[in-house]
């Protein structure tokens, strides 16, 4: 496959689950703005939530306020926020188009009905548009595209390069999001422990669908080392650093045997994989969960790199 | 409705043969049925991605290019005489390119002005003294023919280069055969679906003499801004080649590589869909971004082919045109079965002479220019528009030809009011390579508008299934 | 003549490049009047790929280089016997129609000064060949030689307006006087042995080639008043000097470039 269109590929699957984490994350706004806050006020709440989304800075230059009607448009709708809902489907739809045949006809059709909806919400007035409906239609679609990813596509390289762009995304946008939640959210440090921090990764399980699938898993009371074996190591949490790595490393395996011809990048993976797989919460709160998700954050921002220079730069030979 | 024009359907109040048995179906569809049928086939181009890609001019930037559901309907018999006077033509072209790249034969005999050939910009110095393989300069000849009677037609132009538009005739004819099936049961309708086999047959047979192996073709594209991508990646589609941009591409060891996952993987036949000057940096623009350094040592060693080859812009430059009747007489020894358009060389003084004095009645097309931007239809301007006409081409004459307006035939096309005669053209795509192949069928650009003889799709033209009637 | 030719050009960058392809037309003609006895060219790390004649009977070779480099070298050593053709070039096989020399460049492009320049050089002249010795006496009076009066962009219209220029200079505006005539030209690039008063950057040298009908094409250096002869070593031809460049290359990265180039052409005692 050429290593143009594997790249294509790479990033249609990247920007998708990037518009999901995105909605995700205006929906936890939404719920918070509806709670009366405990002397916190909601203005704040929205500030923490474009911390956790690294748009922050960008938003500054651009609107005033963090009220609801800005949030929205700069997370939603902003061509200029390079990780709005808007800028990465147009871009995942962009790489589609330009690898068409690389794809069926229904992940094709999945991702311009999406694009071409997106030009529709453009053009509707705002104040028909509730952002549930926003958060809603995007994780839909954002579902829709793996569906018929799933459903339809060849299991050949193409699908894997997909895959990995899907598993390395997530890997990083979940380890992002509690960083978030364990350095940004927290104005203090003694807060830790308190209510606020509980309600804190309350959301944050909302934010990853999971805050029932939770509860089933581990009942009682919400504590830091429960979220944290549940969000990095438990295998069944479709969202865990864990099941995204061993996605990962699953799809550079596949490549490997497909090309006959063992990476760097598949070994870096391994590696990582075999050692989170080794680990216990203890050993990360031992070492700071700041400090373990930074260091995860560098190694699978590393795997990309890798994955980059193999396979799709056409570099490597 | 349009008279005094040649109408392929009815003759005389009679409707001709090839046509009888759509008077019926034409009938069958009351305009509501009509309505639905045509907005089920825009969303089928739609959902298939049949679109040209126009960027910078705000909204959605894929366009639809208009579809007219009533078919253009050739006669085998018609049909035959056609593909010999293409054949003819395209023979003749590629004859005339290997000659004036190589001795100029017919320059040293007189029966063209040298300077036509060798002060004409697209002539190609980088490929003096080179012979493609087989001897093929030009490999897609895509020839636009007008119909002014039913047994007239003319060469309106040549493209040598990368004609345009063939994704249409493949997807037109699918659209028609998923919408109307009884049609194609009652009508014995020549295919035109091996095109891509044939195209990709035809690539292959002309790959190096240092390919010793099955050839890997790649389809060569600008890039996914081009208006025409979407017909480059159909076509990759349809051979199951890789679509390249020029980064995907280098050369080392004097052959051209294709960056893979797997590592390079050696190119041997480009069909390059952007222009000789874009090719390659080194030899050509040397600001191009789009094109392969060293692709042409590597065209010029023998270690790729390049279709079509560089250099083959000169046998469909329109002042060349004029010329082509004498190269299929030069080559050939034989007489050309399709007629040229008369046409007068504004560079000459007589011609031009009278060209001014009857602009109101001539079309006026700049030599170098394409896509019906830089030409004047006389009997449809007005007298301003000719006055300021006049002035481009006496400030620059030996920029233009000038041909009269030619009664262009025409077909019934579903339009606003019902159905309505609209004027027609037709570019069928010619194959050249080991053999020389022709599917029965080609392009029929409309003009939808009343009265317009302007056919281009940037210019409100659309598109109809071509169709050529099996015994 | 035996010349002995060293002729090394580095191109170093501000930071590495990622690779690089280079196409050579270094390699002296095959022509009456020059025999190379030896003669190599050699991009170290590089890799050799595409080699053949042009239509215009230049020897052309592809190199490439897998970067990361920091420089890259073009090295050229050689020994080649010449006799004096009084500028006339013979032997030498080529397909390119005289006629396609008369097409304009833009450094090549006569303005209202060349224009007059030429016409006035050709006045009174007795035949095509006397009209090219004219011009090109005309072109060394009026464009002084002085090194680093013009740079490598320059046209010839310019080089006449400022009165000075460099051997590109004189050869291009030959070159426009002579296409404005409707004389065939074109630029022709290699080396000059200019003795013990030439400078080292002269040895790589340019100069014109007019077409003649009846004797072929015939060399002027008008930069040094004289037509090529044994202590000339010809390398290739084009338009102009972009064209007929010994050097054209593409480095892949967005780097800064310096070009250091040492040539010396050195005769053999005899």
């Amino acid at each position: 496959m050429l290593s143009r269109t594997a790249d294509n590929l790479f990033w249609i699957a990247r920007y998708m689950e990037r518009a999901e984490t995105m909605a995700r994350l205006l929906e936890v706004g939404a719920r918070i703005a509806l709670l009366p806050s405990a002397g916190h006020g909601y203005r704040s709440e929205w500030d923490s939530l474009l911390q956790a989304s690294g748009t922050a800075a960008g938003f500054a230059r651009k609107y005033a306020d963090p009220v609801q009607r800005n949030i929205e448009s700069y997370l939603f709708f902003d061509r200029d926020n390079s990780s709005s809902v808007a800028t990465c489907i147009s871009r995942a739809r962009e790489n589609a188009r330009i690898v068409r045949t690389a794809l069926t006809t229904q992940v094709w059709d999945a991702l311009n009905t999406a694009f071409q909806e997106m030009r529709e919400l453009e053009r509707t007035p705002r104040s028909q548009l509730e952002l549930s409906r926003l958060t809603e239609w995007t994780m839909r679609h954002a579902a829709m595209v793996r569906g018929a990813i799933d459903a339809t596509l060849l299991r050949n390289d193409g699908w894997d390069f997909l895959g990995l762009g899907y598993t390395l995304e997530r890997a990083d946008n979940t380890a992002r999001l509690m960083d978030v939640k364990y350095y940004v959210l927290l104005p203090r440090a003694d807060y830790v422990g308190s209510g606020l921090d509980n309600y804190q990764w309350t959301t944050l399980l909302r934010a990853m669908s999971s805050h029932r699938a939770f509860h089933w898993a581990y009942g009682g009371e919400i504590t830091a080392g429960k979220i944290a074996h549940f969000l990095i190591l438990n295998p069944q949490c479709p969202r865990s650093l864990l099941t995204a790595t061993e996605g990962a490393t699953a799809h550079l395996d596949r490549l490997a045997r497909g090309y006959h011809n063992s990476t760097a990048a598949q070994s870096r993976a391994r590696a990582l994989l075999g050692e989170i797989a080794e680990m216990s919460v203890d050993d990360i709160f031992e070492e700071g969960l700041h400090e373990f998700l930074s260091r995860f954050i560098g190694d699978v921002g590393e795997v990309s790199h890798l994955v980059g220079e193999i396979y799709l730069s056409g570099v490597a030979r | 409705m349009t008279t005094g024009y040649f109408n392929e359907m009815y003759e005389d109040g009679a409707v001709r043969a090839p046509y009888a048995r759509l008077e019926d179906w034409m009938r069958s569809m009351p305009a509501e049925l009509r309505q639905m049928k045509q907005a089920e086939a825009e969303d089928l181009f739609r959902r298939i991605g049949i679109t040209f890609a126009v960027y910078g001019e705000g909204g959605d930037p894929d366009r639809l290019i208009p579809f007219d559901m009533f078919p253009r309907v050739f006669s085998q018999d018609e049909w035959r005489r056609l593909e010999r006077g293409i054949k003819q033509r395209a023979r003749a072209l590629n004859a005339f390119l290997v000659d004036v790249y190589g001795r100029g034969e017919i320059i040293r005999a007189g029966k063209i002005p040298s300077r036509l050939v060798y002060r004409n910009e697209v002539y190609e110095k980088a490929v003096c003294g080179f012979v493609p393989p087989r001897g093929v300069f030009s490999h897609i000849v895509g020839i636009d023919i007008v119909r002014t009677g039913p047994s007239d037609f003319f060469v309106l132009e040549d493209n040598c280069r990368t004609p345009s538009g063939v994704s249409y005739m493949l997807e037109n004819r699918e659209i028609m055969m998923r919408m109307f099936p009884a049609l194609f049961q009652n009508n014995r309708i020549e295919p035109v679906d091996n095109y891509s086999d044939l195209l990709r047959r035809t690539l292959a047979s002309v790959a190096p003499a240092k390919c010793d192996r099955d050839p890997t073709i790649v389809i060569l594209t600008p890039g996914h801004f081009n208006s025409a991508y979407y017909e480059h990646s159909f076509l990759a589609d349809l051979m199951g080649v890789e679509l390249v941009e020029g980064a995907d591409l280098f050369v080392e060891n004097g052959f051209v590589w294709m960056r893979t996952t797997e590592g390079p993987k050696k190119v041997d036949v480009i069909y390059r869909r952007i222009d000789d000057s874009f090719l390659d940096p080194l030899c050509f623009r040397p600001d191009s971004l789009l094109g392969v350094p060293g692709l042409m040592d590597v065209y010029r060693s023998g270690g790729v082919s390049i279709c079509s080859a560089p250099g083959a812009g000169v046998a469909d430059d329109k002042a060349v045109y004029t010329f082509v009747p004498e190269m299929v007489r030069f080559y050939l020894g034989e007489e050309p079965i399709l007629q040229n358009v008369p046409t007068w060389q504004c560079g000459k003084e007589e011609d031009l002479k009278y060209v001014l004095a009857n602009l109101k009645d001539l079309v006026v097309k700049e030599v170098h220019g394409s896509g019906g931007y830089g030409m004047l239809v006389g009997p449809k301007s007005t007298p301003e528009q000719i006055a300021h006409f006049a002035g481009r081409i006496a400030a620059n004459p030996e920029h233009y030809i000038a041909q009269p307006t030619l009664a262009l035939s025409t077909v019934p096309t579903f339009v606003e009011e019902g159905i309505a005669p609209r004027h027609v053209d037709l570019r069928p795509y010619c194959l050249v390579g080991e053999r020389i192949e022709l599917v029965p069928g080609g392009l029929t650009r409309v003009a939808l508008k009343d009265g317009s003889l302007v056919v281009n799709s940037s210019q409100g033209g659309g598109v109809k299934d071509t169709w050529v009637l099996a015994e | 003549m035996i010349l002995l030719v060293s002729h090394v050009s580095t191109y170093r960058y501000d930071a590495p490049v990622r690779g690089a392809v280079q196409s050579l037309r270094m390699t002296p003609s095959v022509c009456d009047g020059q025999r190379a006895i030896r003669w190599q060219v050699e991009v170290p790390g590089g890799t050799r790929g595409a080699a053949f004649r042009d239509g215009a009977g230049d020897w052309i070779e592809s190199w490439s280089l897998r970067g990361p480099a920091s420089e890259i070298t073009v090295k050229v050593t050689g020994e080649v016997a010449t006799t004096d053709m009084a500028g006339v070039l013979r032997g030498q096989r080529e397909a390119v129609a005289p006629e396609v020399y008369l097409r304009e460049t833009a450094p090549t492009r006569a303005d209202s000064g060349l224009m007059a320049l030429a016409h006035e050089a050709a006045g009174g002249a007795s035949d095509a060949l006397d009209r090219a010795h004219r011009l090109s006496a005309a072109i060394s009076e009026a464009i002084a030689y002085r090194p680093g009066a013009t740079d490598a962009q320059g046209t010839a219209a310019e080089a006449l307006a400022l009165g000075e220029g460099v051997c590109q200079d004189h050869a291009h505006a030959v070159i426009a006087c002579a296409r404005h005539l409707e004389m065939p030209a074109r630029y022709v690039s290699g080396y000059l042995h200019a003795g013990e008063e030439g400078g080292p950057n002269e040895a790589s040298h340019a100069w014109a080639e007019i077409w003649i009908e009846r004797l072929g094409w015939v060399g002027f250096d008008p930069a040094n008043a004289t037509c090529p002869d044994a202590r000339y070593i010809r390398l290739g031809s084009g338009f102009d000097a972009r064209d007929a460049a010994p050097i054209r290359g593409v480095a892949h990265g967005r780097v800064a470039e310096a070009l250091d180039v040492t040539v010396a052409v050195e005769a053999v005692q005899q």
